[in-house]
């Protein structure tokens, strides 16, 4: 990364944000570790004079910048000109021409955060700007709750950067998940609760240690960098948004940011002005966003998940009011699908388009599939599907239904039969497949 | 009925400091009303105009969130643990 961070260098002006601001009721605080309203207990967010970013940003400036998600750093809340810059960002945007056939759709992507350096998910985005912003502000250790991701990622990237590192899992977490964190020698606490209840343990343990806990105290600044998710795709498009977006609720906050970040790009003249539909994806059994959406109320009510897409079973997330308001005003949808269409969304994006993601992937595929097949989707829209996960983190949920490899002695008569044994199984698959 | 509330950082200024404290109530509702009378102000931040907890803030029971048992009904007992948490993102 050291060619990237001296171009950034080279880039570098004075930072574009200078406060927090509640979003309910709009009290402001200085750019601290703190992430509720001391009024009304309402979210912070940074705030930034766009008319900085206006005067110093084009799309020349970021098309310089480096391969990752700094190139858009005056939009993010970091004020050090040496962020931790571990590749993260600027993954392959696909465009999924068997799945989009399959699913009677023209013009479909696939933006693929299976990818992302350095573990694979959507979360090292948001960890690589809290803990740029976690340095800045003195931390020594680093902490966060976790379904998994954020678990992987902070413990890799405070790795990198020669923070202390103590997460915070739900104890029945899948095991890819569980090593791909302790491969970085955090100090790992395995929670005999679910997500909800280690959240809420971390919200008292952050207020006795005084660690940068990611998602708590430096949540304003740790949530936008899921903006890189909007900025990204319009950049990918050719500067121009979609028309149409779906992708996997859990808090709600990647929802928001995604959507901040289009806004952000047509407020700056980055892009031209267009309504981007909004459609999330839950699981059915933790869908409190999608529940509230059919029931067409303005409030979440929480639930206890019970679905195999454990990195999104959030039954009391956060942000869940903001995805509903956008979701509503954009004219998207908000749809669960089980467990078992789960599984098929995560082996259809595989069989059409060699993307393995993890089980929050297969429930973003499915919704856009059950979409899709309502005439929800305009076939003629840019659609853009987030996949935000990596499916060698979840290989139980899928590892009874993708069959088994054919065992065979070195030798060419034992691959003929097999071969054709396996034609045949092919044939009868496909003879029994109603089309 | 004496039940320990866990005091959120951001309302310890009501508290001098305190991040627990004891308090006799047998209801959620009237445990915001004891605190009221204990830590004066308390109760304008804990709930919104209408006088209902507000909608970033969350009331356990024993680790139990409130919107699954009575929600302010819910009944205390001696010796419960309150946890007064706000909203948290996550992933």
């Amino acid at each position: 990364m050291t060619q990237a961070i001296e171009r950034l260098t080279n880039l570098s002006t004075a930072p574009a944000f200078n406060r927090l601001q509640c979003k309910e009721c709009g009290a402001e605080y200085e750019p601290v570790a703190k992430h509720v309203c001391e009024e009304c207990f309402g979210p912070l967010e940074v705030k930034y004079d766009y008319d900085v970013i206006r005067n110093t940003v084009t799309r020349e400036t970021i098309e310089a910048g480096p391969n990752s998600i700094w190139r858009y750093r005056q939009f993010l809340p970091v004020s050090s000109n040496d962020p931790i810059d571990v590749g993260t960002g600027m993954t392959p945007l696909v465009e999924a021409k068997r799945l989009a056939r399959r699913l009677g759709l023209k013009k479909l992507f696939i933006k693929n955060d299976a990818v992302n350096m350095p573990t694979l998910s959507f979360k090292d985005r948001v960890v690589s700007v809290a803990l740029t912003r976690a340095r800045e502000l003195g931390f020594s250790t680093v902490s966060c709750a976790s379904t998994g991701n954020l678990a992987n990622s902070t413990a890799a990237i405070a790795a990198h950067a020669g923070l202390d590192c103590c997460v915070f899992i739900p104890a029945d977490l899948e095991a890819g998940k569980v090593l791909g964190t302790l491969i970085y020698n955090p100090t790992l606490m395995a929670v005999k609760g679910n997500y909800d209840q280690v959240n809420r343990l971390c919200s008292e343990v952050a207020n006795t240690h005084g660690w940068g806990f990611v998602n708590i105290n430096l949540r304003p600044y740790y949530s936008e960098g899921s903006k890189t998710l909007g900025y990204e795709v319009a950049e990918q498009l050719g500067w121009q948004l979609p028309d149409h977006i779906v992708a996997p609720l859990a808090s709600g906050s990647l929802f928001t940011k995604i959507y901040k970040g289009f806004n952000e790009f047509v407020d700056c003249g980055l892009v031209e002005a267009k309504d981007v539909r909004f459609s999330g994806a839950q699981a059915e059994g933790c869908s409190p966003i999608s529940q509230a959406f059919k029931e067409d109320r303005d409030f979440i009510k929480p639930v206890k998940p019970s679905t195999i897409a454990k990195s999104i079973a959030i039954g009391n997330p956060a942000d869940g009011v903001y995805a509903l308001e956008i979701a509503k005003k954009t004219n998207g949808h908000i749809e669960d699908v089980t467990d078992a269409e789960i599984v098929e969304g995560m082996k259809l994006l595989a069989e059409t388009e060699g993307i393995f993601t993890e089980t929050a992937g297969g429930t973003t595929i499915a919704v856009l599939k059950k979409l899709a097949e309502a005439g929800k989707i305009n076939p003629d829209e840019t659609t853009v599907a987030y996949i935000t996960g990596n499916g060698l983190k979840t290989q139980e949920a899928v590892s009874s239904y993708v069959g088994e490899p054919l065992t065979i002695e070195p030798k060419l008569e034992a691959f003929e039969a097999a071969f054709e044994r396996a034609n045949t199984l092919n044939r009868l698959d496909w003879e029994q497949t109603t089309v | 009925m004496s039940v320990k509330v866990l005091i959120p950082t951001p309302l310890q200024k009501f508290t001098n400091e305190q991040a627990t404290i004891e308090c006799d109530a047998s209801s959620i509702a009237q445990l915001i009303e004891a605190l009221d009378s204990s830590c004066p102000g308390i109760k304008d931040r804990l709930c919104d105009d209408s006088g209902k907890p507000r909608r970033f803030l969350n009331f356990y029971v024993n680790s139990e969130d409130i919107r699954f048992l009575d929600n302010t009904e819910t009944v205390l007992s001696d010796g419960d643990e309150v946890s007064i948490v706000p909203a948290v993102a996550g992933g």
